[in-house]
C-alpha cells in the first residue's frame, strides 16, 4: 500500500459527499439511465482485476483473477453501451419534437 | 505506481464525476455517458501500461472475450428488457469485486493488517450479495420465475440465521486470516443475496436493482482499500453514494418507505387490505366506450404497467391518431413511475413513435383533468388511486397521482379486478363515473380501434 489507511479513508469520505452532491438534482425521467451509467462506472473494478491478474503467482489466483477480468469487462462495456442506447432513445424523441414544428 | 499513472487515475476519476453530473441533466446525459466511457478507457490503458504486468497477453485475450460477450448482449436487448440487463451487468460487477478481494487475500501471505482484512471481508460479503441478488432480480424481470413476492415459510428466521453466520464468519476471518473461512463467508453472502431479493414484489424490483447497484459500488470502493488503489476507492464510492441517493429518490417517487420494500411489509399486509367485498362495478361494452371516446372533445390517456406488459403501445398510438383525425384532443399522462422503471414509459412510447409533445407530466395534466371528457386508463391502477391523495391510512398515501376522478368520465382497461402491485383497493373502480373494460390491454385497444372506425 502506497498511501496510509487514513489518507484512503479521507478520499472515501470526500468522494461520498461528491457522489451525493452530483446526482442530487436529477430529474425523474433520467433515473434509469443514471442508474445504468453508475452501473457502468463501478465496472472500474476491471482495473483492480487486471492488477491482480498481472501479479498472480499461483494457478488458482490467476484463474480467479481472470474470471474477475472477464466479469468486469462485461460490466464495463455492457453498462456503457446499454446506457448509450437508452439515451439515444431520448435524443431521437427530442429530435422528433423539433422535426414536427 | 509511477507519478504519471497516478495523474492519469486522477483524470479518470474526474471523468467519472463529470459523467454522473452529466447523466443527471437531460441535455448533457449522453455526453456524460461517453465521458465516463473515455475515463474508463484511460484507466484501463493506464493499468496495462504502468509497471510490470505479468500474463499480459492472457489478460488482453480475456478482455477481448468480455467485449465480445458484453457488446452484442447490450446491443440486441429489447428496450422493454433493459432493466434486467442492467441488473445482470450489475451482478457481474459485484462478483468481480468479490473475486478481486478473495484473490488478493490468497496472495497476501500471513500477517496482514486488520484494516486490510476488514476491507476484504466487506468486499467479499457485499460483492457476493450483490451478485446473487442481481441474478434473482434478473430472473424476476425476465419472468424466469414469478414476479410475485416469494415468502419462504421460515424466510425471516433463515435470513437472520445466515446473516448471523455471515457476521460470525467475518469476525473469524478478521481474527484468523483463514482462506477457508473466507470462502465460507463468500458462500454465506451468495445465499443471503437470494434470500434478500426473493420476498420483493415485482413493482419494487427496480428500487432493489438501484440498491444493489449502490452495494456493488461500495464493494468496489472497499476493494480499492484492499488493493491500495485510489481510483477504485473514488469511483466505487461515487457510485455507492449516488446509488444510495438515487434509491431513495426512486422510493420517494413511488411513495414507498424503503424499509417496507426491503422487509416485505407490504406483501405481508397486502392480502388483509384486499378483503373480498362484493360491490358492483360498471363494465361497459366496447361499443359504449368507443362512442364515449369518439364523441369526446378531450381525452387523456394514462398508460401503466399493463400497457407495457401487453405491448399495447403501438395499438394505443393508432387509436389516438384515429381519435385525433375525428377532432378529439388527446394527450398522454405519464406518471414518473409508469412502466417498470422511472422514465421507462417515455422510452416505450418514444419507440412507438408517439410525438414527444403529447407526453405530459403530472403537473401539466392534473389542472386539465376537470375539463377533460374521458380519462382512459390503460393498464394502470395505483397511479390513479384517489386514496393516495385523500386517505391518510392508505399504504400508498402521499404518492403523487393523476386526479382522473375529477374528469367527467373514467374508462379503465384492466385485465381483472385484481388490485395493483401495492395491493390496495382503488375506490375509483366503484364510482358511478367509471366504466370498466376487462381484457388484455392490447386486445381491448384493438377492439376499441375497430369500433371507433365504425362510428
Amino acid at each position: 500500500m502506497t498511501s496510509s489507511g487514513v489518507d484512503l479513508l479521507t478520499i472515501f469520505v470526500l468522494a461520498a459527499f461528491v457522489g451525493f452532491e452530483v446526482v442530487s438534482k436529477v430529474s425523474t425521467i433520467l433515473h434509469t439511465p443514471l442508474m445504468s451509467g453508475a452501473n457502468a462506472i463501478h465496472g472500474v473494478i476491471l482495473v483492480g482485476a487486471i492488477l491482480i491478474a498481472g501479479r498472480a503467482d499461483s494457478g488458482l489466483q490467476l484463474g480467479l483473477a481472470l474470471a474477475a477480468v472477464l466479469l468486469a469487462t462485461v460490466n464495463v462495456v455492457g453498462g456503457f453501451v446499454v446506457t448509450d442506447r437508452m439515451l439515444e432513445m431520448f435524443r431521437s424523441a427530442a429530435r422528433g419534437k423539433g422535426g414536427d414544428r | 505506481m509511477s507519478t504519471w499513472a497516478q495523474f492519469a487515475y486522477l483524470v479518470a476519476a474526474l471523468c467519472f464525476v463529470l459523467a454522473l453530473k452529466g447523466l443527471s441533466t437531460p441535455r448533457y446525459a449522453r455526453a456524460g455517458n461517453l465521458l465516463g466511457a473515455a475515463g474508463m478507457a484511460l484507466a484501463v490503458l493506464t493499468v496495462l501500461a504502468d509497471g510490470t504486468l505479468h500474463n499480459g497477453p492472457v489478460i488482453l485475450g480475456v478482455i477481448a472475450v468480455g467485449v465480445v460477450i458484453g457488446v452484442p448482449a447490450a446491443r440486441v436487448v429489447k428496450m422493454t428488457a433493459m432493466p434486467q440487463m442492467v441488473a445482470l451487468f450489475n451482478g457481474v460487477g459485484g462478483a468481480a469485486a468479490a473475486l478481486v478481494a478473495v484473490t488478493e487475500f490468497l496472495g497476501s501471505g500471513a500477517p496482514s493488517s486488520v484494516p486490510f482484512r476488514l476491507a476484504t471481508v466487506f468486499t467479499v460479503l457485499i460483492g457476493s450479495v450483490s451478485f446473487t441478488g442481481s441474478l434473482v432480480t434478473f430472473a424476476k424481470l425476465q419472468e424466469l420465475m414469478t414476479t410475485r413476492p416469494v415468502l419462504l415459510p421460515t424466510g425471516r428466521q433463515l435470513s437472520s440465521g445466515i446473516g448471523i453466520a455471515a457476521v460470525a464468519l467475518s469476525v473469524a476471518v478478521l481474527a484468523t486470516s483463514s482462506n477457508g473461512l473466507l470462502f465460507c463467508l463468500a458462500l454465506a453472502g451468495l445465499v443471503l443475496g437470494v434470500l434478500f431479493v426473493l420476498p420483493v414484489g415485482g413493482a419494487d424490483v427496480p428500487i432493489v436493482i438501484s440498491l444493489l447497484n449502490a452495494f456493488t459500488g461500495l464493494a468496489v470502493a472497499t476493494s480499492g482499500y484492499v488493493l491500495g488503489n485510489t481510483l477504485l476507492i473514488v469511483a466505487g464510492t461515487l457510485v455507492g453514494a449516488s446509488g444510495t441517493l438515487l434509491t431513495r429518490l426512486m422510493a420517494q417517487a413511488m411513495g414507498r418507505p424503503l424499509t417496507n420494500i426491503l422487509f416485505g411489509a407490504f406483501t405481508a399486509t397486502g392480502p388483509a387490505a384486499v378483503a373480498e367485498e362484493v360491490r358492483s362495478v360498471r363494465a361497459g361494452t366496447v361499443e359504449d366506450i368507443a362512442i364515449m371516446l369518439g364523441y369526446a372533445h378531450t381525452v387523456v390517456v394514462v398508460p401503466g404497467y399493463g400497457l407495457a406488459v401487453a405491448q399495447a403501445q403501438h395499438a394505443v398510438r393508432e387509436m389516438v391518431e384515429l381519435l385525433e383525425s375525428r377532432g378529439v384532443t388527446v394527450t398522454y399522462g405519464i406518471h414518473p413511475v409508469a412502466g417498470r422503471m422511472p422514465g421507462h414509459m417515455n422510452v416505450l412510447l418514444a419507440e412507438a413513435d408517439v410525438p414527444y409533445q403529447q407526453l405530459k407530466e403530472l403537473d401539466e395534466v392534473n389542472p386539465e383533468l376537470p375539463s377533460t371528457d374521458v380519462a382512459l386508463v390503460v393498464g394502470a391502477n395505483d397511479v390513479v388511486n384517489p386514496g393516495a391523495r385523500d386517505e391518510p391510512t392508505s399504504p400508498i398515501f402521499g404518492m403523487p397521482i393523476f386526479d382522473v376522478d375529477r374528469a367527467r368520465a373514467v374508462v379503465f382497461l384492466k385485465r381483472s379486478m385484481r388490485p395493483g402491485f401495492a395491493g390496495v383497493v382503488n375506490e375509483l373502480l366503484y364510482s358511478t363515473r367509471t366504466t370498466l373494460l376487462f381484457g388484455d390491454a392490447k386486445d381491448s385497444v384493438t377492439k376499441l380501434l375497430a369500433a371507433v372506425k365504425q362510428l
